[in-house]
């Protein structure tokens, strides 16, 4: 134990004294540690913003998109509510978590340029998790908001525009509907995810069907919503057939669509990975053939050093070992250093304002790849401590002392 | 039993003409503890051949080194240099200060090798045995602000600090004015004589040589004793054979 201390402060103490060179061999070393890891975790960035923009479109992984049509000709199709019944009863059996009926429709509302008719998505509660909404101000509709007597709404950008508001301070109210609007209150604004997009607004399904909310009662009465359910991705296949086959018998006549939303979301893999991953290690190699090269030269210069502390009783093995474990340490150190710079890079860097988005769950520090690039310079380190280890073993003592 | 003995020992090495040269031819030196015993020689008749030998760095071609009862030739190289550690403690000529530490690391250097409580508390060792050769208030120098001869005092408590039981000094006031050197080599034999350890000290100045209880004579590889000087007078070189010279 004390063998093994010893050496390894012997070898600080080497590093202290000698820190000008060994900062010089090091930089190479810090700088791919840095790399390997900085790039890593960046790249985990990049993949969680590419993950999180996807999944606003499609829903989260594994989000199911259930359609149902009527199909044949033979028989007048079900209602629309005929359709919504079958969907609870499927998300009700099989205690589905997330799931939220998704409609497209165009939504009656009286602006103060007068009546018109806006972008419509009727929704659940839910969609706001399967969809990662993030609304820039206010929120979004909560379980409790289906159960309120007055519809609430969430409104883009230019519909809060329109409605002459700047922000929710004092919450802006819009009429809704055809012949017999109804006053809705705007709960939250989401971005405008083009410049100059149309308004927009969500409402509720229960709002919109307790209020008959539809440009006409053909639209209310045959305008069918789509199912999205947020499953396990590893249960996605059984699942997809569950569904097909139980709304098949739920709703007879009924063709039955379930869309997967999955994407490989994985910025770096494959070639890429291997092209970074190579980028560091020439990187690294290149510090521990500088390291190897300073540490040879400094070997020379040490021989009398190396003389006089085998006076003091150093066994060979322990010389060996010390050089060793001078280049080694210098290593740990320097990855140490280039894990630091990496996570104080990452720190600073405002990867929202970079990659134009906020990130809801950012990655956490990639800890494998700092510890892949420490295990990788300790082990530079040790190679590239060999050589000078063997030079000084072979250094004879007595011609050392007088050197 | 003598703490160490050497009997008939020779050291050759082969030149690169290939012939053969004999450093030592046939010496044998019995020490005990607490001794002081000095050689004197002139330059390249031997004396730090003899001195690598007894300080373990070096092996004899033939005869034996036996050292405190055991045998150097039976002990592995790691044994001999964990005996080298723990019972010699050497101090050079040049001082051979590790460049770069301070008065106190130097000290404490030789007990990064020592293990227990030696390591442990090794700069606190440093720090006493710094005191004892009056340079408790320079434990911070670099050896480079240091006068010749307090760098050899921080050389001697080096060599002292794993309390070794045969010190051995080559030519330790070679570096020195002659002032120094005295005062260098009272320090020694006092810390020596305190400690209990024997002295070897390996020199061509006859003063220095003179202050040991034995005293012996390297010309040629053969170790010889010194013949005493009459009473009132002194021994010089005369060529290189120590002579005494009436006043």
């Amino acid at each position: 134990m004390t063998g093994l201390v010893s050496a390894v402060v012997e070898a600080w103490d080497e590093l202290r004294i000698h820190k000008v060179r060994v900062l010089l061999a090091l930089v190479g070393v810090a700088v791919a540690v840095c790399a390997i890891t900085g790039i890593t975790a960046a790249a985990q960035m990049l993949t969680q913003t590419v993950r999180e923009q996807s999944e606003r479109d499609g829903g989260r992984d594994l989000t199911l998109t259930v359609n149902l049509y009527p199909a044949g000709a033979t028989e007048a199709p079900p209602p629309a509510a005929a359709y919504v019944d079958a969907y609870r009863d499927l998300v009700e059996r099989y205690e589905v978590e997330y799931a939220s009926l998704d409609m497209w429709t165009q939504l009656p509302v009286r602006l103060p340029e007068g009546r018109m008719l806006v972008e419509g998505q009727v929704v659940e509660a839910d969609y706001g998790v399967i969809h990662r909404v993030q609304p820039v101000q206010g929120r979004w509709f909560t379980d409790g908001d289906a159960a309120l007597y007055a519809p609430t709404v969430v409104v883009n950008e230019t519909f809060l525009r329109m409605l002459g508001a700047t922000d929710l301070s004092v919450p802006p109210t819009v009429l809704l509907g055809g012949d017999e609007p109804v006053l809705a209150t705007v709960v939250g604004v989401v971005a405008d995810r083009w410049s100059q997009e149309s308004p927009r607004a969500f409402v509720l399904h229960a709002q919109y069907e307790r209020w008959q909310l539809a440009a006409s009662a053909e639209e209310m009465g045959w305008n069918i919503p789509s199912l999205r359910i947020w499953v396990p991705p590893a249960m996605g296949d059984e699942v997809t057939d569950a569904v097909r086959r139980d709304l098949a018998a739920a709703v007879p006549g009924t063709q039955v669509d379930v869309w997967p939303s999955t994407a490989d979301f994985s910025v770096l893999d494959g070639g890429a990975r291997w092209v970074v991953l190579g980028i560091g290690a020439f990187t690294l190699l290149l510090g521990g053939l500088g390291l190897l090269n300073i540490s040879l030269v400094t070997v020379r210069y040490r021989i009398r050093e190396i003389g006089i502390r085998r006076s003091f009783g150093a066994t060979s093995g322990r010389v060996f070992f010390g050089v060793l474990m001078e280049s080694v340490v210098a290593t740990v150190v320097a990855g140490a250093v280039g894990v630091v710079l990496a996570v104080a890079i990452l720190s600073a860097v405002p990867f929202e304002v970079v990659l134009g988005t906020p990130l809801q769950e950012p990655p956490p520090f990639p800890v494998s790849a700092a510890v892949t690039g420490m295990v990788c310079a300790t082990a530079v380190g040790a190679l590239a401590g060999l050589v000078p280890a063997v030079v000084a073993v072979r250094v004879k003592v007595i011609d050392a002392i007088r050197y | 039993m003598a703490l160490l003995e050497l009997t008939d020992v020779t050291r050759s090495v082969r030149l690169p003409d290939d012939r053969m040269l004999h450093v030592l031819r046939g010496v044998t030196l019995t020490v005990d503890a607490g001794e002081h015993v000095s050689v004197v020689g002139r330059s390249g008749t031997g004396k730090s051949t003899l001195l690598n030998i007894l300080g373990l760095l070096d092996a004899p071609t033939t005869g034996s080194y036996v050292l405190d009862g055991i045998p150097i030739g039976r002990l592995s190289a790691r044994a001999r240099s964990r005996r080298r550690g723990e019972d010699f403690g050497f101090v050079f000529q040049q001082f051979n200060l590790l460049p770069g530490r301070t008065a106190l690391e130097n000290v404490a250097a030789p007990l990064m090798y020592a293990r227990g409580r030696a390591f442990w508390r090794r700069m606190r060792l440093a720090e006493e045995m710094l005191g004892r050769v009056g340079l408790g208030d320079r434990v911070d120098t670099m050896p480079d602000k240091l006068s010749g001869g307090e760098q050899q005092r921080v050389a001697i408590a080096r060599a002292l600090v794993r309390r070794p039981r045969v010190i051995l000094a080559d030519e330790p006031t070679g570096a020195l004015d002659v002032e120094t050197g005295a005062e260098v080599m009272g320090l020694l034999d006092d810390i020596a004589a305190q400690t209990d350890a024997a002295l070897i000290a390996i020199t061509h100045d006859l003063s220095v040589a003179a202050r040991a209880q034995r005293r012996y004579r390297l010309a040629d590889g053969v170790l010889t004793p010194l013949v005493e000087a009459p009473v009132g007078h002194r021994t010089e070189w005369v060529g290189d054979v120590p002579t005494a010279v009436a006043p």
